[in-house]
């Protein structure tokens, strides 16, 4: 497993500080522990996925991370500075894309990308000139029809690129972006995985970005991290992940009306042993070979079935 | 190039950029229009009434009574809706996530709530001297007193409003713990009738809050000086005036930050979309 966790610095690949780097993070509301011990970092100029079914806690890291929530316990860099007391110099390095709903509904979306953009005005460098102008973050998104317009007329899609275009209005180092493209179009889609490459190979941003969905994290991440059961389960690229569930083989079946779902390296061993316990008991059966996605569905209906523990222990299975 | 004048700058064009839009927006304007019509008819049908104990008319005495009561009303409902519906809708997590966001987000604030008492009692006045006579009996003088006393009642009532905002669970408690309270003391300040006609615990509530002394203070700017009659201890108490005023602005000023510094710590991207999930409750 490609996994930077492990290692005593916060260094990442080729000896350059990680700009993220998070151990041990826990996060507990009242009685329940949401994260239980989160480990991972991120190098500079990744894309990373943190992909998980809902109420896997990815919203809360991704909170930690953006220095808007206080962890319970663990230790978290974020580009080299703890984000419980990131100031207002660190705040302008990040760029965070909020899900909003109706806020600043007079307004157009060029006089507030040119209002907002103005803040980081002072944190301009040689290196990275700061904000972008309203017109170009605009275009960068695609809204240069419906610059002039409210805010308030703009449909959900639309208004979640202005989303979008204020999180990178002041060019970022590190960029978050949660669930960036729940209501989207399949269309809006692909435009928005396109400005992520874009941002990521032109401008040198880090992206970290959380997504239930497979295939967008597929499409979009130099490497996903798979969070469930409140840590970390799974940690390497899209090929990584496939080919440590491969090779597995997924075995179905039902006895006394109940489904089970069970990964073996060797399904014949399983099987037999499984009609030598149950005999006819057994009903429904199916085996085939676990792809990523069957392996990642099968763990999100454990989740859903409010069973996060097993949910969390699928890719342990699968991953050896 | 100093970051928090420079967010203060944005600050200031941000209030500015918002009263614009305020006063093109058909709901505002609504808004204004309610406010005029309901003042003004309240007015013209007590046109004739003379006031006891004077030769002045009902409209003379009400007119400044009913000004300083709508800025202590509008100037603490404004920021209080105002803050607690942005912390909903993510207007305040927009300001958190920009450097030196909320520095620009509350200057804002400060001037957008500022401006917006120009119209609201513009609404009232204009109107009102177009329709009554003999309102302003104090010319150029009174109106240097209508100027301080506004500017005072402000800095003393706006803070009110932030802190109210800050504190409330949703905008929908902003009616239950702002607007109620407000209607009782407008009831019981002097706006109405004279509050020496409230027993006695009642005159010394109504002089702990700022309403009854913006009502006091406008009276004195726009009522002949034999109009001190009709007031507590025939005087028009400037010095009280300022005194309670002024304090009520000083421990605005003190509490405001801390109390705007609590909301935003707390403020998160979860934070608002539970705001949202309750808000579409809500509407169903």
């Amino acid at each position: 497993m490609w996994s930077q966790s492990q290692q005593d610095e916060p260094w990442a690949n080729g000896g350059e500080p990680a700009v993220v780097d998070v151990r041990g993070l826990r996060m507990r509301y009242g009685s329940k522990d949401v994260l239980t011990g989160v480990d991972f970092s991120v190098a500079r100029g990744e894309v990373v996925c943190l992909l998980g079914p809902n109420g896997a806690g990815k919203t809360t890291t991704i909170e930690i991370l953006e220095g808007f929530r206080m962890r319970s316990a663990g230790q978290v860099r974020v580009l080299g500075v703890d984000p419980a007391r990131g100031g207002e110099d660190w705040r302008a390095r990040t760029g965070v894309v909020l899900q909003s709903w109706r806020d600043h509904a007079r307004w157009t979306s060029r006089r507030l990308l040119a209002h907002l953009g103005g803040y980081y005005t002072p944190y301009s460098t040689p290196h990275r000139a700061r904000p972008y102008g309203a017109d170009e973050v605009i275009a960068m998104v695609g809204l240069e029809e419906l610059a002039d317009q409210k805010i308030a007329t703009l449909s959900g899609g639309q208004r979640r690129r202005l989303d979008v275009a204020i999180g990178i209005v002041g060019r970022p180092e590190l960029l978050f972006l949660d669930e960036p493209t729940a209501g989207f179009d399949p269309h809006a889609r692909r435009e928005f995985h396109d400005l992520v490459h874009r941002l990521s190979d032109l401008e040198d941003t880090t992206i970290l970005l959380t997504t239930h969905d497979l295939t967008e994290a597929e499409q979009l991440a130099d490497r996903i991290l798979i969070l469930a059961g409140g840590r970390i389960v799974a940690d390497g690229t899209a090929d990584q992940l496939a080919r440590q569930v491969a090779g597995e083989a997924q075995v179905r079946w039902s006895r006394g009306g109940e489904d089970f779902v069970h990964a073996t390296p060797d399904a014949s061993a399983f099987v037999r042993q499984l009609f030598a316990q149950y005999g006819d008991e057994v009903a429904d059966l199916e085996v085939r070979r676990a792809s990523l996605e069957d392996t990642y569905i099968t763990m999100v209906q454990q989740h859903e079935s409010g069973d996060a523990d097993r949910a969390a222990t699928t890719f342990k299975e699968v991953a050896r | 190039m100093n970051p928090t004048r420079h967010a203060v700058r944005l600050g200031l064009a941000r209030g500015w950029t918002e009263f614009k839009q305020s006063l093109q927006s058909p709901q505002d304007q609504g808004f204004y229009l309610f406010w005029a019509v309901a003042v003004l008819t309240y007015l013209l049908i007590n046109r004739n009434n003379e006031v006891e104990g004077t030769t002045l008319l009902l409209p003379s005495v009400a007119m400044p009574s009913i000004i300083g009561g709508l800025v202590a009303f509008s100037v603490v409902m404004g920021p209080a809706f105002s803050l607690a519906s942005e912390r909903e809708d993510g207007t305040l997590l927009r300001a958190k996530a920009v450097p030196r966001g909320l520095v620009g987000y509350v200057t804002g604030q400060v001037v957008y709530q500022s401006l917006n008492l120009l119209p609201s009692v513009a609404v009232i006045l204009v109107p009102g001297f177009l329709l009554f006579d003999e309102l302003m009996h104090r010319g150029v003088a009174g109106w240097l007193t209508v100027s301080w006393v506004l500017a005072l009642g402000l800095v003393a009532t706006l803070p009110i409003g932030m802190i109210l905002g800050s504190l409330v669970k949703s905008t929908q408690m902003v009616a239950t713990w702002g607007m109620l309270p407000i209607m009782v003391l407008a009831g019981i300040s002097g706006i109405f009738y004279p509050v020496q006609q409230l027993w006695g615990w009642v005159q010394v509530v109504a002089q702990v809050f700022p309403m009854y002394w913006l009502g006091l203070g406008m009276r004195s700017a726009f009522l002949p000086p034999s109009a001190v009659a009709l007031e507590i201890g025939g005087s028009w108490r400037t010095l009280e005036t300022v005194g309670v005023l002024g304090a009520w602005a000083l421990v605005g000023l003190l509490v405001t930050p801390v109390v705007l510094r609590r909301m935003a710590r707390r403020q998160s991207g979860s934070q608002v979309e539970a705001a949202r999930q309750a808000a579409l409750q809500w509407v169903r």
